[in-house]
């Protein structure tokens, strides 16, 4: 799926409306099946900007086109289906403690898999071989069954990238008869290393990259690794202050412009707040009355 | 030496006492009009007939035929609790499932369309109205509707419980961890795989355990609703109360607070299995 931004900006949430949009007129344009790494310091949009190209954030101006179709101009049913071919990955992953591994991969394929095959699943699962697979693509394949509160940081962060691949595949489908649904054709994947020590994060990048391109699918991480980012990516997109610093191939991101990029932030973040951060104070929890 | 002398007394003092007072003065006309004259208890004449009352509950009637009767009271008692509970389910996870917000695809990219936002309200009040009428009220309707008997109790209870349940269950949905349910349906699920698959195991053993303390005040509510004529041990202990025979009501209450022991460990177990 194609992936077009036109001077696209947009704030969190919980910003104020006058405030300084997180990312700040975008334009960019990512292929079908393309692989593109965003870098950049801490608070530049990184994250903001994923969660754009995901629908999960309206735009404050400028567009979106997701394979030339305005997703927001759609009604909300064809939106959320729209979203079913995107699939974003949080930096924390999202998995409910008491679930199993194997019920939290194959929860990647929910989208495409109809509300009476998920319910069968959660008797029994419904594709092991693709959690597994997935699994085992990451070192995880022992850890099927096990709960996810069991597992360290590391662990379930993969167990979240596993999840990505397996949307990949679509339903499954009944086999014979109508053909499966379509899985993802769009990772957006938020922070995949943060968790995980050197040797892990080349072997998990690997197997994201590899996957997407398998399924064709169009790949867009945000990172915070460099190497990684200028090892495994063709293409390397620079954020800072919300705004597009460089959009470039790997091998012409030179040591300057990555200089010119981190400028401030590698020296101890002079004064720098990161702007998410800033517009969002966390509001106290309210107090709970459960009327027993 | 210290740099400054203590402070002679506490800056607070002066607040605090005078809120006790405030709050003394205010509790006064209410003890007025609830007619709150504790001393009255332990007046000579009151003493002997509490006295009486207590003192019949010895001994505990045990006779074969009574003991058949409380037994089989009590199994209906436990059958108006659980049929109540479960038509309350009924009446609740639908009401639960679509008025949380947690499961609002709308409000994913920042605030809910208006239509789900009016449907969600309008759901919260009918919740509001459904538990506002206590059960004893329900129940005084359906014993004219449907007659004496267990049935009424029945309904009192699923109304009123189906009310509760759907509220608490809405709070408790909300209250939770929702970054996963939020992600799925983020990511095109439906609302009811989200709740599958990330909003329910988040909850469950908080959902279950308030599922069963519930059970346990339906039994105890099905007392009071069998003195209206809904039938079950409520009923009998009401018959012994006019009697006056102390000690059916006395074996009744052992058996209610076995009831109320073991509805305590099943909740407790529950918690240990699903934590």
């Amino acid at each position: 799926m194609k992936v077009e931004l036109t001077a696209l900006s947009a704030r969190h949430p919980a910003a104020r409306a006058q405030s300084r949009p997180a990312v700040d007129g975008i334009d960019l344009l990512i292929g079908a099946g393309e692989s593109v790494a965003v870098i950049g310091p801490s608070g530049a949009g990184k994250t903001t900007l994923l969660h754009a190209m995901a629908c999960a954030l309206t735009p404050s101006s400028g567009s979106l086109r997701l394979d030339d179709v305005a997703p927001w101009s759609l009604p909300r049913a064809q939106l959320q289906r729209v979203r079913a071919r995107l699939f974003l990955a949080p930096q924390v992953p999202p998995l409910p403690p008491r679930q199993r591994v194997v019920t939290a991969v194959l929860a990647g394929q929910l989208p495409a898999m109809g509300l009476w095959r998920s319910v069968r699943s959660l008797v029994y699962p419904v594709d092991i071989p693709a959690a597994h697979d997935a699994l085992d693509r990451f070192d995880l394949a022992d850890k099927l069954f096990e709960r996810v509160d069991r597992l360290s940081g590391g662990e379930r962060q993969r167990v979240g990238l596993a999840r990505a691949l397996v949307a990949m595949g679509g339903g499954g489908g009944p086999a014979g008869g109508r053909a499966a649904p379509p899985g993802a054709s769009v990772l957006l994947i938020d922070e995949p290393l943060s968790a995980l020590d050197p040797t892990r994060a080349r072997q998990a990048i690997g197997a994201l990259v590899d996957g997407a391109r398998d399924h064709g699918a169009t790949l867009v991480a945000t990172l915070h690794q460099v190497d990684v980012a200028l090892a495994h990516f063709p293409r390397i997109v620079g954020l800072r202050d919300g705004r597009l610093a460089f959009d470039l191939p790997a091998a012409a991101v030179t040591r300057e412009r990555l200089a010119a990029l981190y400028d401030r932030f590698e020296h101890g973040l002079r004064g720098e707040v990161p702007a998410l951060a800033a517009d969002t104070p966390a509001a106290p929890a309210p107090v709970l009355m459960h009327c027993r | 030496m210290a740099a400054s002398a203590a402070p002679a007394r506490d800056p607070a003092w002066l607040g605090r006492s005078f809120w006790l007072l405030a709050l003394l003065v205010l509790l006064w006309p209410l003890g007025v009009a609830t007619e709150f004259r504790p001393w009255v208890l332990l007046e000579p004449g009151n003493l002997r007939v509490t006295g009486q009352f207590l003192g019949s509950f010895w001994p505990l009637a045990h006779g074969g035929e009574f003991l058949a009767m409380v037994a089989r009271e009590t199994w209906r008692t436990v059958a108006m609790a659980t049929a109540g509970v479960s038509l309350a389910l009924l009446i609740a996870i639908p009401l639960t499932l679509a008025s949380t917000q947690a499961l609002s695809v709308s409000a994913l990219s920042g605030r809910m369309a208006r239509g789900p936002f009016w449907l969600r309200q309008a759901l919260r009040w009918l919740l509001i109205v459904l538990r506002s009428i206590p059960e004893l009220v329900w129940a005084l309707v359906f014993v004219r509707v449907v007659g004496l008997g267990p049935t009424a109790g029945v309904l009192a209870i699923a109304l009123t419980y189906g009310g509760m349940l759907g509220k608490v269950y809405g709070e408790i949905l909300e209250s939770g961890e929702t970054h996963a349910t939020t992600t799925l349906l983020r990511n095109g699920s439906s609302r009811l795989q989200a709740f599958l698959y990330a909003l329910l195991p988040a909850s469950a053993a908080e959902l279950t355990s308030y599922t069963v303390y519930r059970w346990e005040c339906a039994i105890r509510s099905s007392v009071v609703l069998g003195f209206v004529g809904a039938g079950g041990l409520g009923q009998q202990l009401d018959n012994s109360m006019k009697m006056f025979n102390g000690g059916e009501v006395a074996s009744m209450l052992l058996v209610f607070i076995a009831l109320v022991a073991l509805a305590d460990r099943v909740s407790a177990w529950l918690r240990k299995v699903l934590g």
